[in-house]
Protein backbone atom coordinates (compact mmCIF):
# COMPACT_ATOMS: atom_id res chain seq x y z
CA UNK A 1 0.00 0.00 0.00
CA UNK A 2 1.34 3.41 -1.04
CA UNK A 3 1.35 6.60 1.39
CA UNK A 4 -1.20 7.99 -0.49
CA UNK A 5 -3.39 7.39 -4.02
CA UNK A 6 -4.26 10.06 -6.21
CA UNK A 7 -7.18 10.03 -7.63
CA UNK A 8 -8.14 12.67 -10.78
CA UNK A 9 -11.30 13.67 -12.01
CA UNK A 10 -11.30 15.64 -15.32
CA UNK A 11 -15.08 16.19 -15.22
CA UNK A 12 -18.46 16.02 -13.66
CA UNK A 13 -19.84 14.12 -16.04
CA UNK A 14 -18.12 12.47 -19.52
CA UNK A 15 -18.78 14.60 -22.45
CA UNK A 16 -18.81 18.38 -20.29
CA UNK A 17 -15.91 18.73 -21.43
CA UNK A 18 -12.71 20.44 -18.95
CA UNK A 19 -9.48 22.88 -19.40
CA UNK A 20 -6.93 21.10 -21.21
CA UNK A 21 -4.43 23.02 -18.48
CA UNK A 22 -6.32 21.86 -15.80
CA UNK A 23 -6.04 18.22 -16.95
CA UNK A 24 -2.12 18.75 -17.54
CA UNK A 25 -1.82 19.90 -14.02
CA UNK A 26 -3.49 17.39 -12.56
CA UNK A 27 -0.94 14.92 -14.82
CA UNK A 28 1.52 16.34 -13.49
CA UNK A 29 0.65 15.16 -9.95
CA UNK A 30 1.05 12.01 -11.29
CA UNK A 31 -2.22 10.36 -10.15
CA UNK A 32 -2.75 6.70 -9.25
CA UNK A 33 -5.87 6.69 -11.14
CA UNK A 34 -8.20 8.88 -14.01
CA UNK A 35 -11.92 8.24 -12.57
CA UNK A 36 -14.70 9.61 -14.28
CA UNK A 37 -18.81 8.99 -14.43
CA UNK A 38 -20.46 9.45 -17.35
CA UNK A 39 -24.08 8.92 -16.16
CA UNK A 40 -27.02 10.16 -14.42
CA UNK A 41 -30.84 9.43 -13.70
CA UNK A 42 -31.58 13.78 -14.08
CA UNK A 43 -32.00 13.64 -17.50
CA UNK A 44 -35.01 11.62 -17.43
CA UNK A 45 -36.37 8.72 -18.37
CA UNK A 46 -35.61 9.07 -22.28
CA UNK A 47 -32.46 8.02 -21.88
CA UNK A 48 -32.53 4.95 -20.64
CA UNK A 49 -35.68 3.33 -22.04
CA UNK A 50 -34.23 4.71 -25.70
CA UNK A 51 -30.98 3.52 -25.48
CA UNK A 52 -29.67 6.61 -25.79
CA UNK A 53 -26.78 9.07 -24.81
CA UNK A 54 -27.73 12.71 -22.89
CA UNK A 55 -24.15 14.08 -24.06
CA UNK A 56 -22.67 14.43 -27.50
CA UNK A 57 -20.83 11.79 -29.47
CA UNK A 58 -18.25 14.58 -30.61
CA UNK A 59 -17.72 15.77 -27.17
CA UNK A 60 -17.66 12.44 -24.79
CA UNK A 61 -14.70 11.37 -27.68
CA UNK A 62 -12.98 14.78 -26.86
CA UNK A 63 -12.47 14.06 -23.44
CA UNK A 64 -11.82 10.31 -24.22
CA UNK A 65 -8.76 11.45 -26.34
CA UNK A 66 -7.31 13.64 -23.75
CA UNK A 67 -8.36 10.63 -20.64
CA UNK A 68 -6.84 7.49 -23.26
CA UNK A 69 -3.82 8.95 -24.81
CA UNK A 70 -2.76 10.16 -21.33
CA UNK A 71 -3.89 6.78 -19.42
CA UNK A 72 -2.09 4.57 -22.06
CA UNK A 73 1.30 7.14 -22.23
CA UNK A 74 1.59 7.45 -18.15
CA UNK A 75 0.60 4.39 -17.31
CA UNK A 76 -2.34 5.43 -15.15
CA UNK A 77 -5.54 3.06 -15.05
CA UNK A 78 -9.01 5.02 -16.34
CA UNK A 79 -12.07 3.76 -14.64
CA UNK A 80 -15.69 5.05 -16.57
CA UNK A 81 -18.69 4.47 -14.49
CA UNK A 82 -22.10 4.38 -16.23
CA UNK A 83 -21.18 4.54 -19.63
CA UNK A 84 -23.37 6.27 -22.46
CA UNK A 85 -24.99 7.93 -19.67
CA UNK A 86 -27.74 5.53 -18.44
CA UNK A 87 -25.04 2.92 -18.31
CA UNK A 88 -27.53 -0.10 -20.02
CA UNK A 89 -26.07 -2.41 -22.97
CA UNK A 90 -26.79 -0.04 -26.16
CA UNK A 91 -25.35 2.74 -24.19
CA UNK A 92 -22.31 0.95 -23.27
CA UNK A 93 -21.71 -0.35 -26.78
CA UNK A 94 -22.05 3.55 -27.98
CA UNK A 95 -19.06 4.89 -25.43
CA UNK A 96 -16.79 1.04 -26.34
CA UNK A 97 -17.53 2.20 -30.03
CA UNK A 98 -16.14 5.41 -29.03
CA UNK A 99 -12.79 4.12 -27.46
CA UNK A 100 -12.05 2.26 -30.38
CA UNK A 101 -12.41 5.07 -32.53
CA UNK A 102 -10.61 6.76 -30.45
CA UNK A 103 -7.74 4.03 -29.60
CA UNK A 104 -7.67 3.56 -34.01
CA UNK A 105 -6.61 7.17 -34.34
CA UNK A 106 -4.03 7.82 -31.68
CA UNK A 107 -2.41 3.76 -32.20
CA UNK A 108 -2.83 3.04 -28.59
CA UNK A 109 -2.68 -0.04 -26.59
CA UNK A 110 -4.16 -0.99 -23.86
CA UNK A 111 -6.35 -3.97 -21.94
CA UNK A 112 -9.71 -2.88 -21.42
CA UNK A 113 -12.48 -4.22 -19.44
CA UNK A 114 -16.24 -4.03 -20.30
CA UNK A 115 -19.17 -4.53 -17.51
CA UNK A 116 -22.64 -5.22 -17.86
CA UNK A 117 -24.63 -4.27 -15.60
CA UNK A 118 -27.72 -5.19 -17.46
CA UNK A 119 -30.89 -7.59 -15.49
CA UNK A 120 -32.82 -9.30 -17.44
CA UNK A 121 -36.56 -9.00 -16.86
CA UNK A 122 -36.82 -12.96 -16.38
CA UNK A 123 -34.02 -12.43 -12.90
CA UNK A 124 -36.02 -9.61 -11.66
CA UNK A 125 -39.45 -11.40 -11.72
CA UNK A 126 -37.59 -14.46 -9.96
CA UNK A 127 -35.97 -11.78 -7.52
CA UNK A 128 -39.44 -10.67 -6.99
CA UNK A 129 -41.20 -13.80 -6.65
CA UNK A 130 -38.17 -14.83 -3.78
CA UNK A 131 -39.04 -11.85 -1.57
CA UNK A 132 -35.72 -9.76 -3.11
CA UNK A 133 -36.81 -6.76 -4.32
CA UNK A 134 -37.89 -3.74 -2.21
CA UNK A 135 -39.27 0.00 -3.72
CA UNK A 136 -37.84 3.05 -3.28
CA UNK A 137 -39.98 5.46 -1.59
CA UNK A 138 -42.39 6.20 -4.15
CA UNK A 139 -41.66 4.45 -6.78
CA UNK A 140 -45.09 2.80 -8.61
CA UNK A 141 -45.27 -1.24 -8.02
CA UNK A 142 -43.13 -3.31 -9.60
CA UNK A 143 -45.79 -5.29 -11.70
CA UNK A 144 -44.92 -7.91 -14.67
CA UNK A 145 -46.14 -5.78 -16.68
CA UNK A 146 -43.85 -3.38 -15.90
CA UNK A 147 -40.75 -5.21 -16.08
CA UNK A 148 -41.44 -6.61 -18.87
CA UNK A 149 -42.49 -3.26 -20.69
CA UNK A 150 -38.97 -1.55 -20.12
CA UNK A 151 -36.45 -2.33 -22.73
CA UNK A 152 -33.61 -2.13 -20.21
CA UNK A 153 -33.12 -2.58 -16.62
CA UNK A 154 -29.48 -1.68 -15.12
CA UNK A 155 -28.00 -2.67 -11.98
CA UNK A 156 -26.40 0.64 -10.46
CA UNK A 157 -23.02 -1.79 -9.43
CA UNK A 158 -20.23 -1.18 -6.52
CA UNK A 159 -16.51 -1.37 -6.21
CA UNK A 160 -16.64 -5.39 -6.70
CA UNK A 161 -17.25 -5.86 -10.62
CA UNK A 162 -14.69 -2.92 -11.04
CA UNK A 163 -12.05 -4.45 -8.59
CA UNK A 164 -12.52 -7.51 -10.48
CA UNK A 165 -11.36 -5.89 -13.94
CA UNK A 166 -8.64 -4.47 -12.28
CA UNK A 167 -7.29 -7.43 -10.95
CA UNK A 168 -7.05 -8.90 -14.51
CA UNK A 169 -4.64 -6.23 -15.35
CA UNK A 170 -7.27 -3.81 -17.47
CA UNK A 171 -6.21 -0.61 -17.65
CA UNK A 172 -9.12 0.91 -19.14
CA UNK A 173 -12.44 -0.40 -17.00
CA UNK A 174 -15.63 0.13 -18.87
CA UNK A 175 -18.46 0.42 -16.81
CA UNK A 176 -22.25 0.22 -17.25
CA UNK A 177 -24.62 1.50 -14.67
CA UNK A 178 -22.44 2.06 -11.77
CA UNK A 179 -22.97 3.88 -8.38
CA UNK A 180 -20.95 7.48 -9.24
CA UNK A 181 -18.67 6.95 -6.22
CA UNK A 182 -17.46 3.56 -7.03
CA UNK A 183 -15.33 4.43 -10.30
CA UNK A 184 -12.85 6.73 -7.91
CA UNK A 185 -13.06 4.73 -4.61
CA UNK A 186 -12.60 0.70 -6.68
CA UNK A 187 -8.96 0.83 -6.83
CA UNK A 188 -8.37 2.20 -3.47
CA UNK A 189 -10.36 -0.10 -1.84
CA UNK A 190 -8.48 -2.81 -3.92
CA UNK A 191 -5.33 -1.07 -2.67
CA UNK A 192 -6.81 -1.76 0.68
CA UNK A 193 -7.43 2.11 1.76
CA UNK A 194 -10.47 2.62 4.11
CA UNK A 195 -14.06 1.84 2.46
CA UNK A 196 -15.58 5.22 4.40
CA UNK A 197 -13.23 7.43 3.38
CA UNK A 198 -12.73 6.22 -0.35
CA UNK A 199 -16.24 6.05 -1.09
CA UNK A 200 -16.84 9.81 0.49
CA UNK A 201 -13.69 11.14 -1.48
CA UNK A 202 -15.64 9.37 -4.69
CA UNK A 203 -18.97 11.00 -3.80
CA UNK A 204 -17.29 14.31 -4.18
CA UNK A 205 -15.38 13.36 -6.97
CA UNK A 206 -17.81 12.25 -9.31
CA UNK A 207 -19.19 15.84 -9.65
CA UNK A 208 -15.47 17.14 -10.48
CA UNK A 209 -15.35 21.12 -9.25
CA UNK A 210 -18.84 21.54 -8.35
CA UNK A 211 -17.58 21.19 -4.93
CA UNK A 212 -15.21 24.01 -5.19
CA UNK A 213 -15.75 27.24 -4.98
CA UNK A 214 -16.38 28.68 -7.69
CA UNK A 215 -18.10 25.49 -8.65
CA UNK A 216 -18.11 24.26 -11.64
CA UNK A 217 -18.95 20.62 -13.73
CA UNK A 218 -16.38 21.07 -16.20
CA UNK A 219 -13.21 21.18 -14.27
CA UNK A 220 -10.67 19.03 -12.81
CA UNK A 221 -10.07 18.14 -9.12
CA UNK A 222 -7.43 15.89 -7.71
CA UNK A 223 -8.40 13.65 -4.41
CA UNK A 224 -5.43 12.11 -2.28
CA UNK A 225 -6.49 9.59 -0.48
CA UNK A 226 -4.50 8.62 2.88
CA UNK A 227 -5.09 5.87 5.52
CA UNK A 228 -7.16 8.52 7.89
CA UNK A 229 -8.20 11.00 5.78
CA UNK A 230 -8.47 12.38 2.01
CA UNK A 231 -7.48 15.89 0.76
CA UNK A 232 -9.20 17.63 -2.08
CA UNK A 233 -7.81 20.14 -4.15
CA UNK A 234 -8.63 22.07 -7.62
CA UNK A 235 -6.50 21.93 -10.63
CA UNK A 236 -7.51 25.45 -11.83
CA UNK A 237 -6.34 27.85 -9.79
CA UNK A 238 -9.17 29.65 -10.08
CA UNK A 239 -11.28 27.60 -7.72
CA UNK A 240 -10.52 26.47 -4.33
CA UNK A 241 -12.20 24.32 -1.98
CA UNK A 242 -13.32 25.77 1.37
CA UNK A 243 -14.66 23.99 4.71
CA UNK A 244 -18.25 25.44 3.63
CA UNK A 245 -18.07 24.21 -0.03
CA UNK A 246 -16.81 20.58 0.55
CA UNK A 247 -19.26 20.03 3.30
CA UNK A 248 -22.13 22.27 1.14
CA UNK A 249 -21.51 19.66 -1.82
CA UNK A 250 -22.63 16.75 0.72
CA UNK A 251 -26.19 17.90 0.97
CA UNK A 252 -26.22 17.72 -3.29
CA UNK A 253 -29.38 15.96 -4.64
CA UNK A 254 -29.61 13.35 -1.48
CA UNK A 255 -32.16 13.34 0.97
CA UNK A 256 -30.16 12.54 3.90
CA UNK A 257 -26.74 14.93 3.89
CA UNK A 258 -25.33 12.14 6.73
CA UNK A 259 -26.37 8.40 5.26
CA UNK A 260 -25.49 8.28 1.79
CA UNK A 261 -27.49 4.49 0.95
CA UNK A 262 -25.13 2.56 -1.94
CA UNK A 263 -24.52 -0.85 -3.05
CA UNK A 264 -23.82 -2.88 -0.05
CA UNK A 265 -23.83 -0.31 2.44
CA UNK A 266 -24.47 3.28 3.89
CA UNK A 267 -21.85 5.79 4.04
CA UNK A 268 -22.14 7.82 7.20
CA UNK A 269 -21.18 11.46 7.87
CA UNK A 270 -21.99 11.27 10.75
CA UNK A 271 -19.00 12.27 12.79
CA UNK A 272 -16.99 13.45 9.01
CA UNK A 273 -14.84 16.25 10.39
CA UNK A 274 -13.54 19.25 7.41
CA UNK A 275 -10.41 21.17 8.02
CA UNK A 276 -9.30 23.52 5.33
CA UNK A 277 -5.88 23.42 4.18
CA UNK A 278 -3.16 25.99 2.99
CA UNK A 279 -3.57 26.36 -0.75
CA UNK A 280 -7.29 25.98 -1.29
CA UNK A 281 -7.31 22.18 0.05
CA UNK A 282 -9.96 20.53 2.14
CA UNK A 283 -9.28 17.72 4.27
CA UNK A 284 -11.98 15.42 5.09
CA UNK A 285 -12.04 12.59 7.91
CA UNK A 286 -13.93 10.19 9.88
CA UNK A 287 -16.29 9.23 6.99
CA UNK A 288 -17.50 5.81 7.63
CA UNK A 289 -19.00 2.62 5.57
CA UNK A 290 -21.20 0.60 6.97
CA UNK A 291 -21.83 -2.63 5.25
CA UNK A 292 -25.67 -4.11 5.30
CA UNK A 293 -25.75 -7.37 5.96
CA UNK A 294 -27.04 -8.34 2.60
CA UNK A 295 -26.27 -6.81 -0.56
CA UNK A 296 -28.64 -4.50 -2.47
CA UNK A 297 -27.94 -3.25 -5.63
CA UNK A 298 -30.58 -0.06 -7.02
CA UNK A 299 -32.00 -1.46 -10.53
CA UNK A 300 -33.90 1.28 -12.85
CA UNK A 301 -35.53 0.92 -16.03
CA UNK A 302 -37.54 3.01 -17.78
CA UNK A 303 -40.83 1.57 -19.64
CA UNK A 304 -42.16 3.41 -22.96
CA UNK A 305 -45.91 4.92 -22.46
CA UNK A 306 -46.38 6.67 -26.15
CA UNK A 307 -45.66 8.87 -27.96
CA UNK A 308 -45.46 12.85 -27.73
CA UNK A 309 -46.42 15.74 -30.35
CA UNK A 310 -45.82 19.80 -29.19
CA UNK A 311 -46.66 22.66 -30.32
CA UNK A 312 -45.57 25.71 -29.13
CA UNK A 313 -47.45 28.98 -29.05
CA UNK A 314 -48.01 33.09 -27.31
CA UNK A 315 -50.99 34.84 -26.62
CA UNK A 316 -50.80 39.04 -25.68
CA UNK A 317 -54.32 39.64 -25.32
CA UNK A 318 -55.08 40.77 -21.83
CA UNK A 319 -59.11 38.80 -22.27
CA UNK A 320 -57.77 35.51 -23.30
CA UNK A 321 -54.85 35.70 -20.64
CA UNK A 322 -57.49 36.70 -18.11
CA UNK A 323 -59.81 33.67 -19.15
CA UNK A 324 -56.87 31.19 -19.96
CA UNK A 325 -57.92 28.35 -17.54
CA UNK A 326 -61.43 28.25 -18.78
CA UNK A 327 -60.58 28.67 -22.06
CA UNK A 328 -58.05 25.94 -22.29
CA UNK A 329 -60.66 23.28 -20.72
CA UNK A 330 -63.11 24.16 -22.96
CA UNK A 331 -61.08 23.47 -25.90
CA UNK A 332 -60.07 20.19 -24.61
CA UNK A 333 -63.50 19.48 -23.87
CA UNK A 334 -64.54 20.41 -27.76
CA UNK A 335 -61.69 17.94 -29.02
CA UNK A 336 -62.63 15.31 -27.03
CA UNK A 337 -66.22 16.04 -28.32
CA UNK A 338 -64.71 16.04 -31.88
CA UNK A 339 -63.10 13.18 -31.40
CA UNK A 340 -65.48 10.63 -30.24
CA UNK A 341 -66.32 9.12 -33.71
CA UNK A 342 -62.74 9.34 -35.20
CA UNK A 343 -59.03 7.54 -33.22
CA UNK A 344 -58.82 10.69 -31.88
CA UNK A 345 -57.15 8.99 -28.70
CA UNK A 346 -55.00 10.54 -26.11
CA UNK A 347 -54.18 13.03 -23.53
CA UNK A 348 -53.56 17.10 -23.99
CA UNK A 349 -51.18 18.49 -21.13
CA UNK A 350 -50.75 22.63 -21.95
CA UNK A 351 -47.92 24.19 -20.44
CA UNK A 352 -48.83 27.53 -19.77
CA UNK A 353 -45.56 29.39 -19.06
CA UNK A 354 -46.01 33.00 -17.33
CA UNK A 355 -48.71 31.35 -15.27
CA UNK A 356 -48.16 28.03 -12.56
CA UNK A 357 -45.66 26.63 -16.21
CA UNK A 358 -42.47 25.83 -13.75
CA UNK A 359 -44.33 24.46 -10.77
CA UNK A 360 -47.66 22.77 -12.06
CA UNK A 361 -49.95 22.45 -8.88
CA UNK A 362 -46.67 22.73 -6.71
CA UNK A 363 -47.33 26.81 -7.34
CA UNK A 364 -48.48 29.41 -4.46
CA UNK A 365 -48.91 31.70 -7.07
CA UNK A 366 -51.34 30.96 -9.23
CA UNK A 367 -52.87 34.05 -11.13
CA UNK A 368 -50.88 34.88 -14.13
CA UNK A 369 -49.39 38.53 -13.28
CA UNK A 370 -47.33 39.04 -16.80
CA UNK A 371 -48.88 40.57 -20.21
CA UNK A 372 -47.87 37.76 -22.46
CA UNK A 373 -48.17 33.91 -22.16
CA UNK A 374 -46.73 31.04 -23.55
CA UNK A 375 -48.18 27.75 -24.50
CA UNK A 376 -46.66 24.67 -24.75
CA UNK A 377 -49.36 22.24 -26.17
CA UNK A 378 -48.41 18.37 -25.25
CA UNK A 379 -50.35 15.70 -27.38
CA UNK A 380 -49.91 12.10 -25.63
CA UNK A 381 -51.09 8.97 -27.31
CA UNK A 382 -50.27 5.80 -28.02
CA UNK A 383 -49.39 5.85 -31.68
CA UNK A 384 -47.32 9.37 -32.92
CA UNK A 385 -49.82 9.35 -35.32
CA UNK A 386 -52.75 9.76 -32.80
CA UNK A 387 -50.20 12.00 -30.71
CA UNK A 388 -50.23 14.25 -34.75
CA UNK A 389 -53.44 14.05 -35.00
CA UNK A 390 -54.71 15.45 -31.37
CA UNK A 391 -51.61 17.74 -31.50
CA UNK A 392 -53.12 19.05 -34.53
CA UNK A 393 -56.99 19.65 -33.83
CA UNK A 394 -55.90 20.92 -30.55
CA UNK A 395 -53.57 23.74 -31.83
CA UNK A 396 -56.26 24.60 -34.61
CA UNK A 397 -59.15 24.38 -32.04
CA UNK A 398 -57.26 26.66 -29.75
CA UNK A 399 -56.76 29.47 -32.31
CA UNK A 400 -59.91 29.93 -33.42
CA UNK A 401 -61.41 29.11 -30.59
CA UNK A 402 -64.54 32.05 -29.92
CA UNK A 403 -64.04 32.61 -25.96
CA UNK A 404 -66.30 34.46 -24.06
CA UNK A 405 -65.64 38.10 -24.99
CA UNK A 406 -63.09 38.14 -27.61
CA UNK A 407 -62.69 40.95 -29.25
CA UNK A 408 -59.74 39.93 -31.17
CA UNK A 409 -61.17 37.33 -33.72
CA UNK A 410 -58.73 36.27 -36.20
CA UNK A 411 -56.75 33.83 -34.30
CA UNK A 412 -55.92 33.33 -30.39
CA UNK A 413 -52.25 32.43 -30.83
CA UNK A 414 -49.13 33.68 -31.85
CA UNK A 415 -47.42 30.66 -33.19
CA UNK A 416 -43.76 30.07 -33.35
CA UNK A 417 -42.88 27.81 -36.14
CA UNK A 418 -44.00 26.74 -39.49
CA UNK A 419 -44.31 23.45 -38.93
CA UNK A 420 -46.14 24.63 -36.05
CA UNK A 421 -46.74 21.02 -34.63
CA UNK A 422 -43.16 18.98 -33.58
CA UNK A 423 -43.20 15.11 -33.60
CA UNK A 424 -41.50 14.48 -30.16
CA UNK A 425 -41.49 10.49 -30.54
CA UNK A 426 -41.12 7.94 -28.25
CA UNK A 427 -41.92 8.61 -24.30
CA UNK A 428 -40.95 6.59 -21.41
CA UNK A 429 -41.34 6.82 -17.59
CA UNK A 430 -39.67 5.14 -14.42
CA UNK A 431 -41.16 1.87 -14.08
CA UNK A 432 -38.07 0.55 -11.92
CA UNK A 433 -36.71 1.90 -9.22
CA UNK A 434 -36.26 -0.51 -6.52
CA UNK A 435 -33.97 -2.47 -4.58
CA UNK A 436 -32.42 -6.16 -5.67
CA UNK A 437 -30.93 -8.09 -2.82
CA UNK A 438 -28.10 -9.88 -4.97
CA UNK A 439 -25.55 -12.74 -3.65
CA UNK A 440 -22.30 -12.41 -5.28
CA UNK A 441 -21.99 -8.40 -5.77
CA UNK A 442 -19.00 -9.01 -8.47
CA UNK A 443 -20.72 -11.36 -10.71
CA UNK A 444 -21.44 -9.14 -13.19
CA UNK A 445 -20.36 -10.00 -16.91
CA UNK A 446 -16.77 -8.99 -17.73
CA UNK A 447 -15.90 -8.85 -21.42
CA UNK A 448 -11.98 -8.13 -21.22
CA UNK A 449 -10.42 -6.87 -24.87
CA UNK A 450 -6.62 -5.92 -25.88
CA UNK A 451 -5.85 -3.42 -27.34
CA UNK A 452 -2.21 -3.30 -29.77
CA UNK A 453 -2.08 0.19 -31.62
CA UNK A 454 -5.36 0.69 -32.46
CA UNK A 455 -6.27 -2.52 -33.02
CA UNK A 456 -9.09 -4.60 -30.89
CA UNK A 457 -7.94 -8.73 -30.23
CA UNK A 458 -9.95 -10.42 -27.82
CA UNK B 1 -40.78 42.84 13.09
CA UNK B 2 -40.48 39.60 10.56
CA UNK B 3 -37.46 39.06 8.36
CA UNK B 4 -37.32 37.81 5.36
CA UNK B 5 -35.51 34.11 4.30
CA UNK B 6 -32.47 36.28 2.42
CA UNK B 7 -31.38 37.96 5.47
CA UNK B 8 -30.77 34.54 6.74
CA UNK B 9 -29.89 32.38 3.58
CA UNK B 10 -27.08 32.62 1.19
CA UNK B 11 -28.34 29.96 -0.79
CA UNK B 12 -31.43 28.54 -1.79
CA UNK B 13 -31.96 25.67 -4.10
CA UNK B 14 -33.84 22.38 -5.44
CA UNK B 15 -32.84 19.66 -6.94
CA UNK B 16 -34.31 15.87 -8.31
CA UNK B 17 -32.79 13.38 -5.10
CA UNK B 18 -33.50 10.45 -7.63
CA UNK B 19 -36.52 10.70 -9.52
CA UNK B 20 -39.44 10.47 -6.75
CA UNK B 21 -38.02 12.93 -4.45
CA UNK B 22 -37.49 16.83 -4.95
CA UNK B 23 -35.02 18.26 -1.94
CA UNK B 24 -34.62 21.67 -1.43
CA UNK B 25 -31.30 23.17 0.79
CA UNK B 26 -31.23 26.38 2.33
CA UNK B 27 -27.63 27.48 3.54
CA UNK B 28 -27.62 30.26 6.28
CA UNK B 29 -25.26 32.92 6.13
CA UNK B 30 -23.37 32.16 9.52
CA UNK B 31 -23.70 29.82 12.53
CA UNK B 32 -25.64 32.58 14.67
CA UNK B 33 -28.46 31.91 11.72
CA UNK B 34 -28.21 28.37 11.50
CA UNK B 35 -28.44 27.94 15.66
CA UNK B 36 -31.36 30.06 15.66
CA UNK B 37 -33.12 28.22 12.73
CA UNK B 38 -32.64 24.79 14.04
CA UNK B 39 -32.71 25.99 17.79
CA UNK B 40 -36.12 27.41 17.69
CA UNK B 41 -37.55 25.23 15.00
CA UNK B 42 -38.17 27.81 12.65
CA UNK B 43 -38.87 25.49 9.40
CA UNK B 44 -41.79 23.08 9.86
CA UNK B 45 -43.68 20.31 7.68
CA UNK B 46 -46.61 22.85 8.29
CA UNK B 47 -45.14 25.76 6.59
CA UNK B 48 -43.24 24.34 4.13
CA UNK B 49 -46.92 22.70 3.10
CA UNK B 50 -48.90 25.73 2.94
CA UNK B 51 -45.35 27.04 0.59
CA UNK B 52 -45.99 24.81 -1.94
CA UNK B 53 -49.49 23.76 -2.07
CA UNK B 54 -49.03 20.33 -0.73
CA UNK B 55 -50.20 17.76 2.52
CA UNK B 56 -47.77 18.12 5.45
CA UNK B 57 -47.11 14.80 4.97
CA UNK B 58 -45.44 14.76 1.92
CA UNK B 59 -42.96 16.71 3.59
CA UNK B 60 -40.21 13.84 4.01
CA UNK B 61 -37.82 15.33 6.42
CA UNK B 62 -36.32 18.46 7.54
CA UNK B 63 -32.85 17.76 8.13
CA UNK B 64 -29.68 20.27 10.01
CA UNK B 65 -26.77 19.94 8.79
CA UNK B 66 -23.88 21.62 10.80
CA UNK B 67 -20.82 21.09 8.63
CA UNK B 68 -22.42 23.08 5.49
CA UNK B 69 -24.61 25.66 8.00
CA UNK B 70 -27.04 24.36 6.43
CA UNK B 71 -31.18 22.72 6.44
CA UNK B 72 -32.25 20.24 3.62
CA UNK B 73 -35.92 19.84 3.21
CA UNK B 74 -37.35 16.81 0.99
CA UNK B 75 -40.37 16.52 -0.83
CA UNK B 76 -42.04 13.32 -2.31
CA UNK B 77 -42.54 14.48 -5.86
CA UNK B 78 -45.69 15.65 -7.17
CA UNK B 79 -44.76 14.09 -10.28
CA UNK B 80 -41.57 11.83 -10.94
CA UNK B 81 -39.18 13.02 -13.20
CA UNK B 82 -40.72 12.96 -16.67
CA UNK B 83 -44.18 11.69 -15.89
CA UNK B 84 -46.53 13.58 -18.27
CA UNK B 85 -47.46 17.10 -16.77
CA UNK B 86 -43.80 17.42 -15.15
CA UNK B 87 -42.61 20.84 -15.57
CA UNK B 88 -39.01 20.26 -14.27
CA UNK B 89 -37.08 17.36 -15.27
CA UNK B 90 -34.22 17.94 -13.14
CA UNK B 91 -36.33 19.81 -9.93
CA UNK B 92 -33.72 22.61 -10.52
CA UNK B 93 -36.60 25.74 -10.27
CA UNK B 94 -38.75 24.52 -7.50
CA UNK B 95 -37.13 26.80 -4.58
CA UNK B 96 -38.97 29.92 -5.08
CA UNK B 97 -41.91 29.73 -2.89
CA UNK B 98 -38.76 29.31 -0.05
CA UNK B 99 -37.98 32.97 -1.06
CA UNK B 100 -41.29 33.68 0.85
CA UNK B 101 -40.36 32.37 4.05
CA UNK B 102 -39.75 35.32 6.68
CA UNK B 103 -39.17 34.39 10.46
CA UNK B 104 -38.84 36.54 13.71
CA UNK B 105 -34.77 36.80 14.51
Amino acid sequence: MHDEMRVLSPTGILGYGFPEESFRRGLKRKPHLIGVDAGSTDPGPYYLGSGKSFTSRAFVKRDLRFLLTAGARLDIPLVIGSAGGAGARPHLEWCRGLIHEVAREEKLSFRMGVIFSDVSAARVLKARRAGDINPLPFAPPLTAEAVKACPYIAAQVGVEPIIRALRKDCRVVLCGRCYDPAVFAALPIAAGYDPGLAMHMGKILECAAIAAAPGSGADCVLGTLRRDAFILESLNPARKFSKLSTAAHTLYEKSDPCHLPGPGGVINLEKCAFRELAGGRVEVRGSRFEKTPDHWVKLEGARRTGFRSISIAGTRDPVMIAGIDDILKSVESQVQKMGRKTKLRGRMIFHVYGKNGVMGALEPRRRAAGHELGIVMEALAGTQEEADMLCSVTRSTLLHYGYPGRISTAGNLALLFSPSDIRMGAVYEFAVYHLMKIKDPAAFPLEVENIRDGKARS
Amino acid sequence: MKKNILQAARVIRSKNAGPFELTLDIMFKNKHYFDLFRRRRLITARKIAALYNVRPRDILGIIYFEPARAVKITLRRYLPSGAPGDGDIYGAQQHAPLLDLNFSP
